[in-house]
């Protein structure tokens, strides 16, 4: 059996109070802390830290996401953004300026069916969570793939300090874009190096939860560059 | 599909300390003990065209039962049984909850629990319901009228079962010779047999507490509650946990010495419908 | 016929159990693409599939509560499921059933997180051979954890039948049409709470007490099992 990170946890089991866990991933039973979902102890510089196996995005504003448009209202798109909340995108947002019914054709600038990149502007749980485009690389995603990953998994498409995603863009010559609700966007120089990029994404998905991932990626892409001659 | 209650009152939150304070010193709002029901009164014989009927009334809920048979072919694997439904409905003018339309979760939930608690003790004697055998038995309808809703259901509706099933009594019949069978409304012949008297106590777990006979405030802010059905030998002829909060091992043992007690009182109402129908 | 299911000289059921044994028990979790999360139980012969949706907003906007997730329940017996085809109209019999495991489950899963959403879940009767609420919420409880949805513990459940006047576990549809009581319990034994609790029979108080320590005492087994299953789905074979 391959090892983990660390301990495996589940739903009802009591942890050590000194393990770091966010909520929901975590509660309190009387006086004790338990797990709530699927996770794992990982153990850094002394520490327990809960890590989340699975989750459910829960938008915040702030969050840089990837969102797939999926209806074209009066005055603003419906996006979702693989969470329990649908989001709004005002035209005016998009647009940079006031919006104009007779003149502004909201079906052709963005059609269900397609992707934009957009941070959470507000969300507070009791109406549906704003986006908003403004800001350096945000807008309707023109070129590339976006691969479905659980949202649990990003942090470790990341990596430390961006090195994981770093390694993969360096591997391939292809960009990643992981985004915290679950979707990662990957623009490459060929279809075939998307190709390797969307597994070696899917390999870490897989086995984020295994120690040598690194290695294992590494080797992956090189081996499937060399195979495919590409 | 079954729905988390979504149109639920609101019971103010002093209400609810109010209703904690009062338990500590172990009683409730109308002065009666945290383990003794609410006033009861049973009327039977309250309709004329039903074979059998009662009207219940424990503190301000209001049930009505009414029972009608009806000649039936049996079912094929019991030849020699008549049948005993139970039906149960919520109308619409005994709470602003109730809506009108076909049973919705807690009226079949009402009538099922009901309708196991009579079946498996076998109160009802089905094989004196036979009127050709293999060929023609009574069906008996029980339905339960819900008029006026202020918490437990149970209790009351089982009493205005029982109470109608003892007074009811089995129309006169031809046989034609054509093999049909034709009851004689109006007519009075036989008692039903009944055999076992069989009540349901239901307890609600508010706060730290296990009260007897819950009123709707009370089942609002209650954990949950338990429904014990008992026959007149106290064996438990039925249960049903209801409402979401989970229930302590030792809870249910303490339901059901409470609800054993407590059921002696609707025994005893019971007997008197018994002994007043003789 | 009754005498056959019963109890015999070796102290043995009708298939070879003893009293206090439960029919092979098998779960597996992630078994659909679509689900949020998914499971498959069987008990025996009864096999039952579970599926959950969400939590997402609800088509119907009026049925949200502000503060929490509302959760919806369908307990369902495919027309295949039994020796007599079943009508897949919903009966009574699974209207009553959907809302007790609806309540099994509840009060386990923090749904204050996902306030003005829905969480579906979706129990398939695939095959019926007594137990099936059981099983159902057994696969249930594995399916919402296998979503990711938050819980503050994991629920099994099994039911304690009686048997020629024998206490038995896990009864199966032969003795459950034989047989004298039926007492369906569901637990969260991380909490030491009972969520279901339902008699159908008859049974004195001392044998309610004891039918449920057999139940709460398998219901801690099927629980290990469940986290078993869960964990099992994140340790790779080395190759």
């Amino acid at each position: 059996m391959m090892k983990t990170y660390g301990q495996i946890v589940l739903p009802g089991d009591r942890l050590d109070s000194r393990v770091e866990a966010e909520r929901p991933f975590v509660t309190e039973v009387g006086q004790e802390k338990v797990a709530t979902v699927l996770g794992m102890i990982s153990q850094r510089e002394g520490k327990g830290f809960f890590v989340p196996l699975k989750s459910i995005y829960v938008p915040k504003p702030g969050d840089i996401v990837i969102g797939l448009v999926e209806a074209v209202a009066a005055t603003s798109w419906n996006v979702d953004i693989n969470s329990p909340y649908s989001a709004l995108l005002y035209a005016q947002d998009f647009l940079g300026r006031s919006f104009n019914p007779s003149t502004d054709d909201l079906y052709q600038i963005l059609k269900p069916g397609e992707y934009l990149k957009a941070r959470i502007f507000a969300f507070d749980k009791t109406r549906s969570p704003l986006l908003t485009v403004q800001g350096e690389g945000l807008g309707k995603l023109i070129k590339g793939a976006v691969i479905d990953v659980p949202p649990a998994k990003i942090p470790r498409i990341i990596g430390k300090k961006r090195s994981m995603t770093a390694l993969v863009e360096e591997k391939t010559g292809c960009s990643l874009f992981p985004a915290t609700n679950g979707r990662v966007h990957v623009d490459c120089p060929s279809p075939e190096l998307e190709a390797v990029a969307i597994m070696a994404i899917k390999l870490i998905e897989r086995e984020a939860h295994i120690p040598g991932l690194t290695e294992r990626v590494a080797n992956f892409i090189e081996e499937e560059r060399r195979r495919k001659g590409i | 599909m079954s729905v988390t209650p979504f149109k639920l009152p609101v019971v103010p939150a002093l209400k609810r300390q109010s209703y904690l304070n009062l338990y500590k010193r172990g009683v409730r709002e109308d002065g009666r003990s945290i383990r003794a029901p609410r006033q009861l009164e049973i009327k039977v014989g309250v309709l004329e065209k039903a074979e059998g009927s009662a009207l219940v009334r424990l503190g301000n809920t209001q049930v009505l039962a009414g029972v009608k048979v009806e000649a039936t072919s049996p079912f094929k694997d019991t030849p020699n049984q008549g049948v005993l439904v139970v039906h149960a409905e919520n109308v619409p003018l005994a709470s602003p909850m109730f809506e009108p339309g076909p049973p919705d979760e807690n009226a079949i939930e009402l009538a099922r629990v009901i309708d196991r608690s009579l079946r498996e003790v076998r109160a009802v004697d089905l094989e004196a319901l036979v009127l050709r055998p293999g060929e023609k038995v009574w069906n008996v309808w029980v339905d339960v009228y819900v008029l006026d809703h202020d918490g437990n259901l149970f209790d009351a509706s089982m009493l205005a079962t029982m109470a109608a099933l003892l007074s009811t009594e089995l129309p006169d019949f031809e046989e034609l010779e054509t093999g049909e069978v034709v009851v004689k409304r109006g007519t009075k012949g036989r008692r039903l047999k009944v055999d076992h008297s069989v009540v349901t106590v239901t307890t609600a777990k508010v706060g730290n507490y296990i009260i007897v006979d819950p009123n709707f405030e009370e089942e609002v802010i209650s954990d949950y509650r338990l429904v014990l059905s008992f026959d007149e030998n106290l064996r438990i002829v039925g249960a049903q946990k209801t409402g979401s909060g989970g229930m302590r091992a030792e809870e249910l043992q303490e339901a059901i010495k409470v609800s054993k007690e407590a059921s002696q009182i609707y025994f005893k109402a019971l007997e008197q419908v018994r002994g007043g129908g003789k | 016929m009754k005498a056959k299911v019963g109890i015999d000289e070796r102290g043995l059921r009708h298939d070879g159990r003893r009293p206090d044994e439960m029919r092979p028990v098998s779960m597996r979790v992630g078994v659909l693409a679509n689900a949020s999360g998914s499971a498959m139980v069987e008990f025996g012969k009864t096999k039952v599939l579970a599926a959950v949706y969400g939590p997402r907003e609800p088509t119907q906007r009026f049925m949200v509560l502000p503060e929490k997730a509302i959760l919806r329940v369908r307990y369902h017996m495919a027309p295949f499921s039994t020796a007599e085809r079943k009508n897949p109209a919903p009966s009574r019999r699974e209207v009553e059933l959907s809302k007790v495991i609806r309540e099994a489950l509840e009060d386990v899963i923090i749904t204050s997180e996902y306030p003005r959403t829905v969480i579906d879940v979706f129990v398939e009767v695939l095959q019926a051979d007594g137990g099936t609420r059981a099983a159902g919420i057994t696969a249930a409880s594995l399916a919402l954890a296998d979503a990711g949805l938050p819980m503050k513990a994991l629920v099994g459940s099994v039911a304690v039948g009686k048997i020629s006047g024998t206490l038995v576990l896990d009864v199966d549809e032969t003795e459950d049409s034989a047989g004298e009581a039926d007492m369906p319990v569901a637990a969260a034994p991380d909490l030491g709470l009972i969520t279901l609790f339902q008699l159908n029979g008859v049974l004195t108080e001392e044998e309610v007490n004891r039918g449920l320590s057999m139940a709460l005492k398998a219901i801690e087994q099927l629980v290990a099992m469940q986290k078993s299953v869960l964990r099992q789905s994140y340790e790779v074979v080395e190759e």
